[in-house]
C-alpha cells in the first residue's frame, strides 16, 4: 500500500519532529510517575498507543456527526469507555498484565496527548490517517518514557527491567564503593531529565530553532 | 451530503443521550460476558498469593490450582478466616492481611509455622505504591526477610514484627529492615502486620503461650538495595 506523504508524515512526525513529549510538551504528568522503573513505563507507553489510536479512529469516523458545543465530552466519553473496556479485557484475558498496570490504565484518560490528538487531529483528518497518527504518536511518547526510565531505574536502582545490572558487591553497604543515586527516584529528576531529553533533541533538530 | 444543522439544541441533546445509552449498553455488556472469566482470575490470583507465602512462587495457573487443591484449605471461624497447609507433612498457619500503604491499599498473607509463633514465608501486594520504592514490598527478597521472625513477644503475646532502619533496633520484638525511600509504606506493612492480625489474637487464636519463648535480637541481613 503506498503511503501518501501526508499519511507518512501522520505517523512519522510524532516520533521526531513533532514529538508529542519533547516538542509539543504533552503527557508530562505521567512521564513522572510511571518512570522509576523501564517495565511500568514500557507498559504505560504501549497502552497509550493503543487507545490514542483506537479513540483516534472512533472520533474521526464520528467527526461530521458530533455537535461541536459537545464534542469535547464525546471525545471523553470515547476515550473514557475505551479505557474502560480495555480494562476489562485485560482483567479477564491477560491478569498478569493488568494488575502490572494497576492504577496507570486509569491515568490514561486524563492523559492530555489523547485528549490534544483528538482535538487536533482526529476532527478533522479521516480515520486511516488518525490511526496512523494515534500510533505515531503512542510510539513518540513511548520512547521518551523509556528513555527517562532507562537512565532513572539505572542509576536509581541499578537495575533495568528488574534484572540487577550493577552488581550488589559494588555496594558500600556490602563493603564496596557504589550507592544508588536517590534523586533518580525523585519525580523532579524524572522533570530535568525530560528537559535533557528536550535539550538533546533540539540541538540535533536544528530547523527548529527558529 | 445533506445539509445536517449539528449545532441544533435537539440534535445535541439526543447525540448526547444516544452516545451515553450505546456506550453504557457496550460497557455493560462485556462486563457482565466477561466477569466470570475476571472472578476466576482474581480466585487463582488469590490461590497463588496464598502459595507464594508458603514459598511457592512463580507457579503456572495449572501447578498453583494443583498444589492449592493439594496443601491449602480454608477455615471459617465467626469472623475470622484463616488458612491451614500442609507443606512437606509440615502443618502451617496462613493469616490474611489487609493495610494501607503510602498511595493505597496494600495487603498480604503471613504463613505461621506449627508453633504460631516463627514466621514460614509471607506474602505482600499493593494496588498503587511507587514502583521502585513502596512497591518493593513485592519483591521476594523483602518478603523472604521476614522468614525465621517470631511474631509472639516473650510472654507469648502478639507483637509482630517491626520494620527499621538499618541500625536501628526495636524493643521486644523482631526486626526487619524496611525500605529506604519508602518509610511511610514500610510503616504501613508494620502496621498491617500489627492491626490485621490482632482480631485473631484477641480470639485467643495464638492461645495460651509456652514462656521462655523470647526472640533473639537476630541479625538483620540488609533487604534494602540502598542504604
Amino acid at each position: 500500500m503506498a503511503l501518501s506523504e501526508k499519511t507518512k508524515q501522520a505517523f512519522l512526525g510524532p516520533l521526531n519532529a513533532n514529538n508529542p513529549v519533547v516538542v509539543q510538551i504533552l503527557g508530562i504528568c505521567s512521564a513522572l510517575a510511571v518512570t522509576v522503573q523501564l517495565k511500568p513505563a514500557l507498559v504505560m507507553g504501549i497502552a497509550v498507543t493503543i487507545i490514542v489510536a483506537l479513540s483516534n479512529v472512533v472520533i474521526s469516523a464520528l467527526r461530521t456527526t458530533i455537535p461541536s458545543r459537545i464534542r469535547i465530552i464525546v471525545q471523553l466519553v470515547v476515550v473514557a469507555a475505551l479505557v474502560t473496556l480495555v480494562s476489562a479485557f485485560l482483567k479477564a484475558f491477560a491478569y498478569d498484565v493488568s494488575v502490572a498496570l494497576s492504577v496507570y490504565i486509569g491515568l490514561i484518560i486524563t492523559n492530555c496527548i489523547l485528549m490534544g490528538r483528538l482535538e487536533a487531529y482526529a476532527m478533522t483528518n479521516g480515520p486511516w490517517d488518525s490511526f496512523l497518527d494515534g500510533l505515531g504518536n503512542g510510539f513518540g511518547y513511548m520512547w521518551v518514557l523509556v528513555v527517562v526510565a532507562f537512565v532513572r531505574e539505572l542509576l536509581g536502582s541499578g537495575t533495568l527491567m528488574g534484572q540487577r545490572i550493577i552488581p550488589r558487591s559494588w555496594y558500600v553497604a556490602n563493603g564496596g564503593f557504589y550507592e544508588n543515586c536517590g534523586m533518580m527516584m525523585m519525580p523532579a529528576m524524572a522533570l530535568i531529565l525530560v528537559a535533557c531529553v528536550i535539550w538533546a533533541h533540539r540541538g540535533l533538530n536544528k530547523e527548529e530553532k527558529k | 451530503m445533506k445539509k445536517f444543522d449539528t449545532n441544533s439544541n435537539v440534535y445535541t441533546v439526543l447525540y448526547a443521550t444516544v452516545l451515553v445509552v450505546i456506550v453504557a449498553l457496550l460497557l455493560a455488556v462485556v462486563s457482565g460476558a466477561l466477569k466470570p472469566r475476571q472472578d476466576a482470575n482474581v480466585l487463582l490470583d488469590q490461590k497463588k498469593q496464598i502459595l507464594a507465602s508458603l514459598n511457592e512462587r512463580n507457579l503456572k495457573d495449572a501447578r498453583a490450582e494443583q498444589l492449592y487443591s493439594e496443601q491449602v484449605r480454608e477455615v471459617r471461624e465467626g469472623e475470622l478466616v484463616w488458612y491451614e497447609a500442609t507443606v512437606d507433612g509440615a502443618h502451617k498457619y496462613v493469616l490474611p492481611m489487609r493495610g494501607a500503604g503510602l498511595w493505597g491499599p496494600i495487603w498480604g498473607y503471613m504463613a505461621l509455622n506449627e508453633d504460631k509463633n516463627e514466621v514460614f514465608g509471607t506474602y505482600f501486594g499493593h494496588e498503587s505504591e511507587t514502583p521502585g520504592l513502596g512497591g518493593e514490598i513485592v519483591t521476594e527478597a523483602f518478603q523472604k526477610s521476614f522468614n525465621g521472625k517470631h511474631v509472639l513477644d516473650a510472654d507469648g503475646q502478639y507483637v509482630g514484627i517491626a520494620l527499621m532502619k538499618s541500625g536501628q533496633t526495636a524493643d521486644g520484638q523482631d526486626q526487619v529492615d524496611c525500605i529506604s525511600g519508602a518509610t511511610i509504606t514500610s510503616k504501613g506493612v508494620e502496621t498491617m502486620l500489627r492491626t490485621a492480625i490482632l482480631p485473631y489474637a484477641e480470639a485467643g487464636w495464638f492461645g495460651a503461650q509456652p514462656e521462655d519463648k523470647a526472640p533473639a535480637q537476630e541479625e538483620v541481613e540488609p533487604v534494602t538495595e540502598e542504604d
